[in-house]
C-alpha cells in the first residue's frame, strides 16, 4: 500500500446520498479476476446516461451513506484507479471504510454542512497528519482511528504487521479459542 | 459485570487488542480470485484450510449447466474456473457448479452445520450477516481482508458499538420476519445501524423459526449494521442437531451456548424498541432498502420529506422507479417476480410461496422464476413436490444460485422491467439496468405474481 498525508487540488462534487456499490462499480465488471483496470467502469450506467460528469480531481465530495451495499472492494479500486484520492462525505458504509483504508484511498467523515462548503470551495487540502481539511474559507477537523491513520501514513501492509504476532495466534490456537466451530476439510 | 452476547464472543476471539480470531471463513467466486492471488505473490500459504471452505454462487447460471467448464458466458467460467483451481491449490473444500451441496454461500453454511453459535464468520459478502441469526459474530469484508483472514485466521477490527433492538408483541397473521425487518430499516433508515453490532430481541424474535430469524439478520446490513446477531437457543439447536458439521459431543455444545446469550443487566450503546404488532405487510417503492412503505399505503410525496436531501433521494428514486406520488401500492403492476436470494430463498421460503398458490396460475402479464438458494434446498423441494407446484402455476424452476438478486448470471431484468422481488436490494440497475425492483416476502411475491399487482396478502384468500 503506497503511504498517503498530503490531498491538495481540485473537488469533483457528486451530489447524491446513499451512493451504493452497485453504482460504483456495477456487476458486469466484478467478473475479471485481476485488481486493475476499473477506472474506466466508474459510475458505469450514470456517466454514459449522461447523469453525472466527474473529472478525476484527487478529492470527490459526496453525501450520506457513501458507498453503501455489496462489500466489493472493486468499488474503492475503480474510485482510486478512476484518480480520486479520497472521498468527503458525511457518512460511508462500515465496509467501504475499511476498504478503502486497505487501499490507501483517504475516507474522510465531515458534517454535511461542511461537506457542501468543500463542494463549493472547488478546491481543498487534506492534512491526514493533522486530521483537517482547509479550504478558502475554512477549515474543519476530522476524526480518523489512530492505528489506521498510522497505517495509511506509513503504507504499511497490514499482513506483514499481523504476522509478526504469529506466537499470539499460535498461542490462542494451542488453547481453548482454536478449538470453535466446524472442520470444513472433514465433512 | 454483565455482558452482551456481542461481548462474550468478542472477548473469547481476541488474539490481542483488536485482532480478532476468524473461525471460519466462507468464499466465493467474485471476492477471493485477487486474495488468492495475493497470497502468490507474497509466497503466503492459506493458513487454515480447514477453517474455510469455497462455493461458487454469483456468477453461476441456473439453466441446469452442469460443471463450470460448460457456462457458456466465458468471464464467468473463467471466474467460477479460477475458484475452483485456487481452491486446489491451496487446499480448500470447494462445492462449485454441480455438487450436490452447492448453493448461495449464506444459505450452505446453516444447512451443513458450520455455522454455530458463538463462532466469528466472515465472507468477501456483506449478506455474511445472515449466520448472525445463529448467535454467531459474522460479518461482510473486502477482497484485502479476505486475503488477510487466508493468511492470518485473524482480523484488525475496531471495537464496533453495539445496538439491541427490542420488538414488542407478535408479527399478526400474514406478516413476516421480512416484514419486520423492512419495517425496522424504513424506521431506522438506511445508516441507522451503521458503526453498530445489533441484537434482534424481544418475544417476536423469539418465536421466528431459523429461517425467518436469518432472514432479519440477512438485511442488517441493508440498515448499515456491522452484523445482525439473535440469541441462540431450543428453535436454534433443533435446527442444527443431526447436521453435518455440527460438534460430535452436541450436547455439551448446546450446554456451552447456552451461556452466550446476553446477561440481564448488560448495556447497549443504544437501544431501540419497535411494536412488531402494528407492523404490516411492506413493499419497497424506491432505490433503497429503506424507501418502504405499508403495502396499504400509497406512494409517498417527495414534498413531504423532512429534509432536502430525503425529498432530493425520493424525486429521484420515483422518476428511476416510473411511479408517482399518492398511487396506491396495491396498484402497481410488476412484470416479473423473483423469488430467492440469500435472503428468502430456503425451504420454509418456497414451502409459504407454493402453500399460496392453491392450485391458481400465475397472470399473463408476469414472468415469474423460483430460485432456490443451494442444492440441497432445491433437491428437498423437488422430494416434496414444491417444483411441481411451482411449475404448474407458470413459475420457472431453475438451479442454484444468487441469480436475479444481482444479476450476474444471464438472469436480468431488462430496462423498464418492475420486479417483486424477495431478494435485498432495490438499488438502481441491481437486477439489471434500467430494471425496477420492489422487495417483498415470499409470500406477496407470489400473490403479486397471481394477480398482476401487489395485494395485501392478509385479505388475500
Amino acid at each position: 500500500m503506497e503511504a498517503i498525508n498530503v490531498i491538495e487540488g481540485e473537488v469533483s462534487v457528486l451530489d447524491r446520498s446513499d451512493v451504493d456499490t452497485d453504482q460504483i462499480i456495477p456487476k458486469q465488471f466484478l467478473k475479471r479476476v485481476e485488481r486493475t483496470g476499473y477506472g474506466e467502469f466508474l459510475f458505469y450506467d450514470w456517466i454514459r446516461d449522461g447523469e453525472v460528469e466527474l473529472e478525476p480531481h484527487p478529492i470527490l465530495v459526496s453525501g450520506r451513506n457513501f458507498g453503501s451495499g455489496s462489500s466489493r472492494e472493486h468499488a474503492v479500486w475503480a474510485l482510486h484507479q478512476f484518480g480520486f484520492q479520497t472521498v468527503i462525505a458525511p457518512s460511508f458504509s462500515d465496509i467501504f471504510y475499511s476498504n478503502s483504508t486497505k487501499n490507501g484511498f483517504l475516507p474522510v467523515v465531515l458534517p454535511e454542512e461542511t461537506c457542501r462548503e468543500i463542494a463549493t470551495a472547488g478546491q481543498a487540502r487534506v492534512d491526514l497528519e493533522n486530521q483537517t481539511v482547509s479550504w478558502d474559507g475554512g477549515e474543519a477537523s476530522f476524526e480518523i482511528d489512530a492505528e489506521i491513520k498510522r497505517r495509511l501514513l506509513g503504507g504499511l501492509d497490514d499482513i506483514a504487521l499481523t504476522l509478526q504476532s504469529e506466537d499470539a495466534i499460535e498461542a490462542f490456537e494451542a488453547g481453548p479459542g482454536g478449538t470453535y466451530g466446524p472442520v470444513t476439510t472433514s465433512l | 459485570m454483565p455482558k452482551t452476547m456481542f461481548d462474550k464472543i468478542w472477548e473469547a476471539h481476541e488474539v490481542k487488542e483488536n485482532l480478532l480470531y476468524i473461525d471460519l471463513h466462507l468464499v466465493h467466486e467474485v471476492t477471493s480470485p485477487q486474495a488468492f492471488e495475493g497470497l502468490r505473490m507474497s509466497g503466503r500459504k492459506l493458513r487454515r484450510p480447514d477453517k474455510t471452505v469455497a462455493t461458487a454462487d454469483h456468477n453461476v447460471p441456473t439453466d441446469g449447466t452442469p460443471t463450470a467448464a460448460l457456462i457458456k458466458d466465458a468471464l464467468s467460467r473463467k471466474q467460477v474456473e479460477t475458484l475452483e483451481k485456487n481452491a486446489a491449490d491451496f487446499g480448500v473444500p470447494v462445492y462449485s457448479l454441480g455438487s450436490e451441496t452447492q448453493g448461495i454461500v449464506h444459505v450452505i453454511g446453516p444447512e451443513l452445520g458450520l455455522t454455530q453459535p458463538g463462532m466469528t464468520i466472515v465472507c468477501g459478502d456483506s449478506h455474511t450477516s445472515t449466520h448472525g441469526a445463529f448467535g454467531a459474530l459474522a460479518f461482510g469484508i473486502g477482497t484485502s481482508e479476505v486475503e488477510h483472514v487466508m493468511a492470518t485466521q485473524t482480523l484488525n477490527q475496531p471495537h464496533p458499538k453495539t445496538m439491541r433492538i427490542n420488538y414488542t408483541g407478535r408479527l399478526g397473521e400474514g406478516v413476516t420476519s421480512k416484514d419486520l425487518i423492512l419495517a425496522t430499516i424504513g424506521k431506522l433508515g438506511t445508516s441507522g445501524m451503521t458503526g453498530y453490532v445489533v441484537e434482534y430481541a424481544g418475544e417476536a424474535i423469539e418465536a421466528l423459526t431459523m429461517e425467518q430469524r436469518m432472514t432479519v439478520c440477512n438485511m442488517t446490513i441493508e440498515g448499515g449494521g456491522k452484523a445482525g446477531m439473535i440469541a441462540p437457543d431450543e428453535i436454534t439447536f433443533e435446527y442444527m442437531r443431526g447436521k453435518a458439521g455440527v460438534p460430535e459431543d452436541f450436547e455439551a455444545a448446546v450446554e456451552r451456548w447456552k451461556q452466550l446469550p446476553t446477561d440481564e443487566g448488560a448495556s447497549f450503546d443504544t437501544e431501540v424498541e419497535i411494536d412488531a404488532s402494528a407492523i404490516s405487510p411492506m413493499v419497497t417503492w424506491g432505490t433503497t432498502p429503506g424507501m418502504v412503505t405499508q403495502v396499504t399505503a400509497t406512494v409517498p410525496d417527495p414534498e413531504k420529506m423532512d429534509s432536502p436531501a430525503d425529498k432530493e433521494a425520493a424525486e429521484r428514486a420515483l422518476q428511476y422507479m416510473g411511479l408517482e406520488a399518492g398511487t396506491p401500492m396495491e396498484e402497481i403492476r410488476p412484470e416479473r417476480v423473483f423469488i430467492g436470494s440469500c435472503t428468502n430463498s430456503r425451504i420454509s421460503d418456497l414451502r409459504e410461496a407454493a402453500g399460496a398458490i392453491k392450485g391458481r396460475k400465475v397472470a399473463d402479464s408476469v414472468r415469474a422464476m423460483v430460485v432456490p438458494g443451494s442444492a440441497l434446498v432445491k433437491t428437498q423441494a423437488e422430494e416434496e413436490g414444491l417444483d411441481k407446484i411451482f411449475e404448474e402455476a407458470g413459475f420457472e424452476w431453475r438451479g442454484a444460485g444468487c441469480s436475479m438478486c444481482l444479476g450476474m448470471n444471464p438472469d436480468t431484468l431488462f430496462e423498464g422491467e418492475r420486479c417483486a422481488s424477495t431478494s435485498n436490494r432495490n438499488f438502481e440497475g441491481r437486477q439489471g439496468k434500467g430494471g425496477r425492483t420492489h422487495l417483498v416476502s415470499p409470500t406477496m411475491a407470489t400473490a403479486a405474481a397471481i394477480e398482476g399487482h401487489f395485494v395485501d396478502i392478509r385479505n388475500w384468500s
